[in-house]
């Protein structure tokens, strides 16, 4: 696969605490351009509250947090709204699925075209030809990527009314939508069975294929040591190794953190 | 400094009213996360209640004393018993509906009430009855605080001190400090929320009748629209101290009746209910979680 | 009915006896020092709390026993909409409403058209505030601040400076609007329940300050002499001005639901849609909350202005008695008798709670304890409101099916 050396995330100690627990401990990490890595670690480990930092839904405490898509200038994103980070170039899913219950599936997806379009109130109203045309792109666009997930033969119905595995793939067309050029999935085969697995496994490298580089959380450790690039293991909010996936799996530190504490490695 | 002395001791009174009041507020909140809107209306009926009763047994000529007691105990009965019934039959269908429908079941609930009175007794305003005495023995200090306000504040100061041991000594304090927790976890521990979401209701609703009768004898006059600028000013009161937290709505209370009573005195009296409903926004804008609140993270 | 449903019915007519006793049985005048025990109420409170308990019970029993089985009837919203396509029913139905609307200035005395024209004033508030509570999902307990804002715009640059109707209608609208972003802007980061109690705080310190700037607006004796619209500079009699006012709301109406239907079927819209679904998600998407929900507030707010203006020029005199926090209870509770989100719930909702108390004379004194009751027994028993909102979803079609 083509790597490029500039890194399109850059998180530089990152930390975080809740009242007196440290969740985030001094974090480093980097993502490149055409790269699929993954983020793995215990329950509790802190790996969704790092997303939650990275794309600023939480202010962290203390660290760095550098997003450069690619072509683009730098931008330090700590204390950023989520809809700005949106809006640079990063976009997420939810390990417990945040999908508009009570709107349909293309809706959904429309509504990550949002931060790429711009009619407003006196487009909404007199519905001038651009305003149509930007119409007609949304739902094109969207029913494309839906296409690409899967989806296409559900679009009209409401997101509600999926299985889990449609709503997991639901959740990735809605972030593909917002032209990330990272794309942070928490957790994108839980609940799936060992063929939507297969399914997802596919959809991540053709989306790397595409040009949206990917960060994931995973506790499947079969997809992730077939799909990641490199792969950081955290516990404790610390980060304790890094490398590819051989290297990691190797390493007695991840070892012990598995298998000396948890008991769902 | 007398001046100064005479609006300390009247913010100091206000504030022990609101206080009273916002103990109701803050009380449901803690439990059910409802703003109770209709809980100024429970004062206002509280206060009614205490002028038809002390006006019924004053025509028949009882003692001053029994008369205090008897309208007193009168007004807590009443203002009860609604506080009940309000919680029965708007509120309780509704625990698990959307947020925003059991607020808007409340204030539907306040502007019937307000209406309800209107209509059962007057759009007038009553003159209440002067029911506590002048002490000759309190003639010294009269001009800086009147017998009324050391009434209120001893009143006042019994009921907290009653509350207190109510919540931290008792199995019915108890169980509401572990309904107000976590509701589930009290339930599967045996506790029975829906009284204790009942027993909420009543003592708060009782406190709020107490602080209506004190203020209408203080003031003079009652009418059927008291209860919607007194429950606002409460739940300034209890947004203020942090509501949910008792002893910030205790704290709460004081500081805005003192805050108001040195606003009018020093600066204007026109804009009396101004200072509070703006005090009202500041919080929330600035400080959400009040003085002795606690602020919460959603969990993503 | 059965015979437990009886005894409880028994029981709740007891307790509300006792409950009403003081307050409903006894009046004291303290003047004269006379009792008035009125023992008829107390009847009336017992027959009635004893009927509504068994019509309650009653009412429950058959939800009972309707849970499981699921209705083949489809929503009356849907209903009617599948009603209406039909071009062969509709052009008769919008004709004959159209034809009536028209005529009926001059069928009625002009006292009836000023009061459809005070029902069609409200029509528009609650659309307006159906934007802000239905739409974007966002309780807004002083929307009448906004009312008031344009009402003394109009007053105060008509009676300083001596501009026209048409001249401030813009101009009241444009200032209700930057109201609606000024207090918005603070305070649509609040949760769902501050928020209602923030913008209620706001009306209420409007509206106090209009009546103690005594300078600014004449305080609490109001300003008159308001001058009436004129046609084209043409001045009108009282009656020909009614009647033109009549057909200005009118207009305004139709632009109303056309508005905000489009606003529906837009971008915003579906941002507002989003918003109210799931808001962490939706700023995760790249939709900026504040900026989404401050499009709602200013254009509740802009309606709001607008129809002040109008009722300003109606009245021909305002003070700040017509701005109270319960004048935006009316519309509250017009929008969720209605049913939040639902146009021609808003309009029915509008007609229902105007009309009728002022027909039903003998009912106009119980007109804000049916208010309340109804905001009560309406999140109880029909949350979705008279027409429940069924919201039409994009149909994707394929081009080359």
């Amino acid at each position: 696969m083509q790597q490029s050396n500039t890194a399109i995330l850059e998180v530089k100690g990152l930390s975080m605490a809740f009242g007196g627990i440290q969740a985030l401990n001094q974090l480093d990490l980097k993502v490149h351009g055409g790269e699929i890595v993954a983020l793995i670690g215990p329950n509790g480990a802190g790996k969704t509250t790092f997303f939650n930092c990275v794309t600023g839904i939480y202010t962290p405490t203390a660290g760095d947090v550098l997003l450069t898509p690619p072509g683009q200038k730098t931008t330090r994103l700590n204390g950023l709204k989520p809809n700005v980070i949106a809006k640079r170039g990063m976009a997420r899913t939810f390990q417990n699925i945040r999908l508009f219950q009570n709107m349909t599936v293309l809706e959904n997806v429309m509504i990550g075209r949002h931060c790429r379009t711009s009619s407003f109130i006196l487009g909404a109203i007199f519905r001038p030809p651009h305003t149509r045309r930007e119409e007609q792109e949304i739902v094109d666009h969207s029913y494309a990527i839906l296409e690409k997930v899967g989806l296409a033969d559900v679009v009209n119905d409401f997101s509600k009314n999926l299985s889990y595995g449609q709503q997991r793939r639901l959740e990735i067309a809605r972030a593909l939508a917002t032209e990330p050029s990272l794309l942070l999935l928490d957790e994108p085969a839980a609940g799936m069975n060992p063929q939507e697995t297969q399914e997802l496994d596919k959809l991540i490298r053709r989306i790397r294929d595409e040009g949206h580089a990917v960060l994931l959380i995973e506790h499947d450790m079969k997809l992730v040591m077939n799909l990641s690039d490199r792969i950081y293991v955290m516990d404790y909010g610390r980060r304790i190794a890094t490398g590819t996936p051989q290297e990691v799996s190797a390493d007695p530190a991840v070892i012990k953190a598995y298998l000396g504490e948890s008991d769902d490695a | 400094m007398d001046y100064f002395v005479e609006l300390f001791f009247s913010g100091l009174t206000r504030g022990s009213i609101y206080a009273l009041i916002a103990l109701g507020y803050t009380m449901v909140y803690g439990i059910i996360g409802l703003i109770n809107f209709a809980h100024g209306e429970i004062y206002m009926i509280g206060a009614f209640t205490s002028f038809v009763v002390a006006s019924v047994l004053s025509i028949m000529g009882l003692p001053l004393l029994a008369i205090i007691v008897l309208a007193g105990l009168a007004a807590a009965i009443w203002a009860s018993a609604y506080g009940y019934t309000i919680e029965k039959i708007a509120y309780k269908p509704l625990r698990n509906a959307p947020r925003l429908s059991p607020l808007i079941s409340a204030i539907g609930m306040s502007i019937f009430l307000q209406n309800y009175v209107l209509l059962a007794q007057t759009s007038n305003f009553l003159p209440f009855p002067e029911l506590i005495p002048d002490f000759e023995f309190l003639e010294p200090i009269a001009h800086i605080i009147g017998t009324t306000d050391i009434v209120i504040l001893l009143t006042t100061a019994v009921s907290m001190i009653a509350l207190l041991i109510l919540i931290k000594f008792t199995r019915m304090g108890k169980a509401m400090r572990a309904t107000a927790q976590d509701k589930t976890m009290a339930r599967l521990v045996g506790i029975n929320v829906d009284r204790v979401i009942s027993n909420t209701f009543i003592v708060g609703s009782a406190l709020a009748a107490i602080g209506g009768m004190l203020i209408a004898s203080h003031v003079g006059q009652i009418n059927f629209y008291i209860g919607f600028i007194a429950g606002i000013k409460a739940f300034t009161a209890a947004v203020l101290g942090g509501i949910g937290s008792i002893p910030g709505a205790v704290l709460g209370g004081f500081i805005l009746g003192l805050t108001e009573s040195f606003a009018t005195g020093y600066v204007s009296s026109d804009y009396e209910d101004v200072f509070a409903f703006s005090l009202l926004v500041l919080i929330l804008l600035f400080k959400p979680a009040g003085l002795l609140g606690k602020s919460s993270i959603e969990k993503v | 009915m059965n015979f437990a449903e009886i005894r409880r019915a028994l029981g709740v007519a007891l307790w509300f006896v006792f409950l009403t006793f003081p307050l409903m049985v006894i009046r004291v005048d303290s003047i004269e020092s006379t009792i008035e025990w009125r023992w008829m109420n107390m009847l009336w409170v017992a027959v009635g709390s004893f009927a509504l308990s068994l019509l309650t019970s009653w009412y429950f029993r058959r939800r009972e026993a309707a849970v499981g089985k699921v209705s083949d009837k489809p929503p009356l919203a849907v209903r009617l909409r599948t009603w209406t396509a039909d071009p062969a029913r509709r052009l008769p139905l919008f004709g004959a409403l159209a034809a009536f609307a028209i005529v009926f200035p001059f069928l009625f005395s002009s006292y009836q058209t000023n009061i459809m024209t005070t029902a069609l004033m409200y029509v528009v508030l609650g659309l307006g505030l159906n934007i802000v509570v239905g739409l974007a999902g966002l309780l807004d307990l002083g929307y009448v601040a906004f009312y008031a804002v344009g009402a003394y715009s109009y007053a105060l640059l008509n009676t300083h400076f001596g501009l026209g109707f048409w001249t401030v209608l813009p101009i009241g609208a444009a200032l209700a609007a930057l109201f609606g972003i000024l207090l918005g802007f603070p305070v649509l980061r609040l949760r769902g329940d501050y928020l209602a109690i923030v913008t209620l705080a706001f009306g209420e310190i409007i509206r106090l300050v209009l009546e103690n700037w005594n300078d600014f607006s004449q305080g609490p004796s109001g300003i008159s002499n308001i001058e009436r619209p004129a046609l084209f500079g043409i001045e009108l009699t009282l009656n020909q001005s009614i009647t033109y006012l009549y057909f200005l709301m009118l207009l305004m109406v139709i632009i109303t639901i056309f508005v905000v239907n489009r606003l529906q079927d837009s971008r915003i819209g579906r941002a507002w849609l989003a918003l109210r679904e799931d808001d962490i998600a939706c700023q995760a998407m790249g939709i900026d909350k504040t900026k989404t929900k401050l499009t709602a507030f200013a254009l509740g707010a802009t309606w709001a202005g607008m129809v002040g203006v109008i009722f300003a020029a109606k009245t021909t005199f305002i003070n700040p008695a017509s701005f109270t926090f319960l004048e935006s209870a009316i519309i509250l509770a017009i929008v969720v008798l209605g049913g939040m989100g639902s146009i021609l719930g808003v309009i029915i909702g509008a007609f229902i709670l105007i009309l009728l108390p002022e027909y039903l004379r003998a009912l106009a004194d119980y007109r804000m304890l049916a208010f309340g009751a109804i905001l009560v027994t309406m999140m109880i028993f029909r949350p979705q409101g008279i027409i429940a909102n069924v919201r039409r979803t994009y149909q994707f079609t394929r081009k080359d099916a």
